[in-house]
């Protein structure tokens, strides 16, 4: 199964989050909203100007932006 | 004797934290400071069907217990200083997973505690059971389920509530396993701790070590103050630990706390705690309505229609309870004036009392109206979908998806008030993003400033007024936002930050919460005017009214009274001879406001104002309008009643400013563009004071935003009598 950045999943894709590699608040912020490795994370759809993101993990919907999506690696099936 | 208990409710924001709180309190809640955004502590009374009573404090809803927003630490402040006898910890049963971290985290700190399993109705049509004893049993608390909307399932919570104040055991911290080197280190620490006796008044030596461990700065902030030594050896100890982890596993203590906690929560539920009759990522109906309202294409059209519904909303109904009010205060006026002698004390009753009152009340039915329509977006979820619409389109400003909220509430959506927008602005983590926020949402049109900006345009613009009120919202939009970008680029320079936020499920507002929200801001507005506005309008009709015309010009007016009175000597019935005394009245009262502390004030002002076309009235109008917006109207209304005696003549401002020659559609324009820009009224100025932290960015608004007001007032003043339109 490829691995990918959030950023290049494409709208209705789904995986596996494999790392999350950030530290620092960014880093606790997305790790307080659910985002962790092992939990199946996808892509509802994108706002108008294609950022932020909206993404269906946990049974909740999240929103983050691209540039904090290039932190988080998915692992797609 | 009845005894009172404390209880405090915890929960992520949009789990029903609120709605609870209403469902218990209903009408018998004190919102500290300003309401809006529950930032601020909400306190309530809650009396238990055998005659206890409870103290509830709603605590701002967070995530994490970590010090990341300023929410957070507020609540964990509450918890940790205060200690409430009970904690109930609100989780959105159908996002059970999620909402368990913090409970996990408020297990950890031990507080005595009740887990309230919300919308457990949700769940149910989501396909979700949840067995509520088998969590009880495993995380060693009572779990009970309740849908706060309907108050089904609250007695029982109370119940248990009560249950476990009488207990009154001591906090009983959760220890989880983190994994061998974190766990290695928290015992090294945790030693420490207890041997030095460090931050003993605080909390428990395990907890203090792991907060070090998380690199929080409030605890380490804390923790240098108490003990520098003690502080250093800790920090040592996590510096080596985290480099460790970084060196061997790429990765960060945090994270590894977090993913062990996640752990925890996941081998709870794994007991047949939660059982999922659908697939988990099944679409609901919410993200079928989220399909059509945030889509790429449609969904910023369908923003632009709602945000526009909202003004037709407000303006078309609330129209007719104004009148009423209007009438009023007209009645009222119109009886004083009969009843009492004339003198000071009748003026000051009516043009300072009434006139003040109920220019300020004849507004409330639109504040009212406007805020039912706001609340109702947010409660029902919209609001976060405009958020992360406009992100994008903030962070080109320098600004944060979450500073919609502070605009929104500050009048992005007209009728706000920046005072609890300042307060929303603290969401923003960011100091910067936070600071240009703060600054720049006292330009959006508040529901101080929409009177003046209805007045001007219902009398100048009637036939275009719903287009104009929304292009006068746009240009608020565009200039506060300029004006950030401005102020990013330049005074506040630097990074951008994290935009992780949740888009709760659409839910059907409930009728009470939307009464509840409506009714507290709108309290707030009528508080505002009962007293700061009220003391402000007297001390204006005072300005206006002393000191009187000297002797001598009086003895001019009286004479030239006497004198048009004797040449009339024959036909005293002739209707000329009023005409005439009216005339010199006139003229009396007009040399007598000029005589005035205002009117000498509002002269002197003239030397710059005749640049933006402001004559000495409206400078009086807007020197009152700092004190806050709504006196504008009040001022410029006695600036004109006083200036005519004739107070039995009811013709309202409008009137009498259409029929003033001295008056167009272009000053009109110009004092909108004024007003809608110049200095945030004091109270504001006081907050953005208070929320930087420094008078100095009080200061800088006052000064900042009235040049630029005026700047831009004399070139819509100027550039409109130069292409021809003063008429």
């Amino acid at each position: 199964m490829p691995t990918i950045l959030l950023r290049e999943m494409q709208k209705d894709q789904s995986g596996t989050i494999t790392a999350v590699k950030v530290g620092g608040e960014l880093g606790r912020r997305i790790r307080d909203m659910g985002i962790v490795p092992g939990t199946r994370i996808t892509i509802m759809g994108r706002a108008p100007l294609y950022d932020p993101v909206a993404i269906r993990i946990m049974g909740g919907t999240l929103t983050l932006r691209n540039s904090e999506a290039d932190h988080i690696e998915v692992e797609i099936a | 004797m009845s005894t009172s208990i404390t209880i405090a409710l915890a929960g992520n924001p949009n789990a029903g934290k609120t709605t609870l709180f209403n469902t218990l309190t209903g009408a018998r809640q004190h919102v500290g400071n300003y309401p809006g955004v529950t930032v601020e502590k909400k306190e309530g009374a809650y009396t238990f069907p055998t005659g206890e009573q409870a103290s509830i404090i709603d605590l701002p809803g967070t995530y994490s217990l970590t010090a990341y927003s300023v929410e957070e630490v507020v609540a964990r402040d509450y918890l940790v200083q205060e200690k409430p006898d009970v904690v109930i910890n609100i989780t959105d049963a159908s996002n059970l997973e999620r909402n368990l971290y913090l409970s996990t985290q408020l297990l950890e700190l031990g507080v005595p505690m009740i887990i309230a399993l919300n919308m457990i109705d949700v769940a149910q049509d989501r396909g979700i059971t949840l067995d509520a004893k088998k969590l009880s049993a495993l995380i060693n608390v009572p779990v009970i389920p309740i849908i706060a909307r309907s108050g089904k399932g609250t007695p029982e919570l109370m119940a248990a509530a009560l249950e476990l104040a009488g207990k009154s055991t001591a906090w009983n911290p959760l220890h989880i396993s983190y994994g061998e080197d974190i766990d290695l280190a928290l015992h090294t620490m945790a030693q420490h701790i207890t041997t030095a006796g460090f931050m003993k008044e605080c909390c428990t030596p395990r907890w203090l070590a792991l907060k070090y461990l998380e690199g929080d700065s409030q605890i380490r902030e804390k923790g240098r103050t108490d003990n520098p030594v003690v502080d250093t050896e800790l920090q040592e100890i996590v510096t080596k630990v985290g480099d460790h982890l970084h060196k061997t596993m790429e990765t960060f203590p945090e994270a590894i706390i977090a993913d062990h906690r996640y752990g925890y929560i996941k081998s709870v539920l794994r007991q047949e705690v939660i059982t999922h009759k659908f697939d988990i990522d099944r679409l609901h109906a919410s993200d079928r309505i989220d399909k059509v309202l945030t889509n790429r294409f449609l969904g910023p059209f369908i923003m632009l229609a709602v945000l526009l519904g909202l003004y037709k909303f407000t303006f078309t109904y609330s129209q007719l309870p104004v009148t009423w009010i209007e009438s009023f205060f007209g009645w009222l006026s119109g009886n004083l004036n009969t009843m009492l002698p004339d003198g000071h004390l009748k003026s000051m009753l009516i043009s300072g009392v009434i006139d003040g009152m109920g220019g300020v009340l004849g507004f409330v039915p639109l504040i009212m109206f406007m805020f039912f329509g706001i609340a109702i977006l947010e409660d029902s979820g919209y609001l976060a979908r405009v958020a992360f619409m406009m992100d994008r389109v903030f962070r080109i400003f320098g600004l944060h998806g979450s500073s919609v909220m502070a605009y929104i509430v500050s009048g992005g959506i007209a009728g706000g008030c920046a005072v609890p927008g300042v307060m929303a602005a603290r969401t923003l983590r960011s100091p910067r993003e936070r600071l240009a926020t703060l600054l720049t949402v006292s330009f959006m049109n508040c529901g101080a400033k929409l009177p003046v900006l209805a007045l001007l345009t219902a009398t100048f613009f009637s036939k275009n007024q719903a287009p104009l009120m929304f292009l006068l919202t746009l240009l608020a939009w565009a200039v506060a936002l300029s004006a950030a970008k401005i102020l990013r680029l330049t005074v506040l320079r630097g990074e951008a930050t994290p935009f992780v936020m949740e888009l709760p499920p659409y839910r059907f507002p409930t009728f009470r919460g939307l009464l509840i929200h409506t009714w507290e801001r709108t309290w707030q507005y009528i508080k505002k005017a009962g007293t700061t506005i009220l003391a402000i309008s007297i001390l204006i009709w005072a300005m206006m009214t002393f000191p009187g015309l000297p002797a001598s010009e009086e003895a001019n007016f009286a004479q030239q009274r006497r004198e048009v009175t004797a040449s009339f000597i024959q036909t005293p019935d002739a209707p000329q001879l009023q005409t005439k005394l009216a005339a010199i009245d006139t003229a009396r009262a007009g040399s007598a406001l000029r005589h005035s502390l205002a009117g000498r004030i509002g002269t002197a002002m003239e030397t710059v104002s005749w640049l933006p076309g402001f004559d000495w009235r409206t400078n009086i109008a807007l020197a009152g309008g700092f004190a806050a917006k709504e006196v504008i109207i009040t001022t410029l209304g006695t600036a004109y009643s006083l200036g005519e005696t004739d107070q039995d003549n009811n013709t309202s401002l409008a009137e009498t400013l259409a029929q003033d020659p001295r008056w167009n559609p272009v000053v009109a324009l110009a004092l909108i563009v004024f007003v809608m820009f110049y200095a945030p009224c004091f109270i504001t100025v006081v907050c953005i004071s208070k929320e930087s932290g420094s008078w100095k960015w009080g200061l800088f608004s006052i000064c900042f935003n009235t040049a630029f007001a005026f700047s831009l007032a004399t070139l819509v003043y100027q550039g409109g009598r130069a292409l021809g339109f003063a008429g």
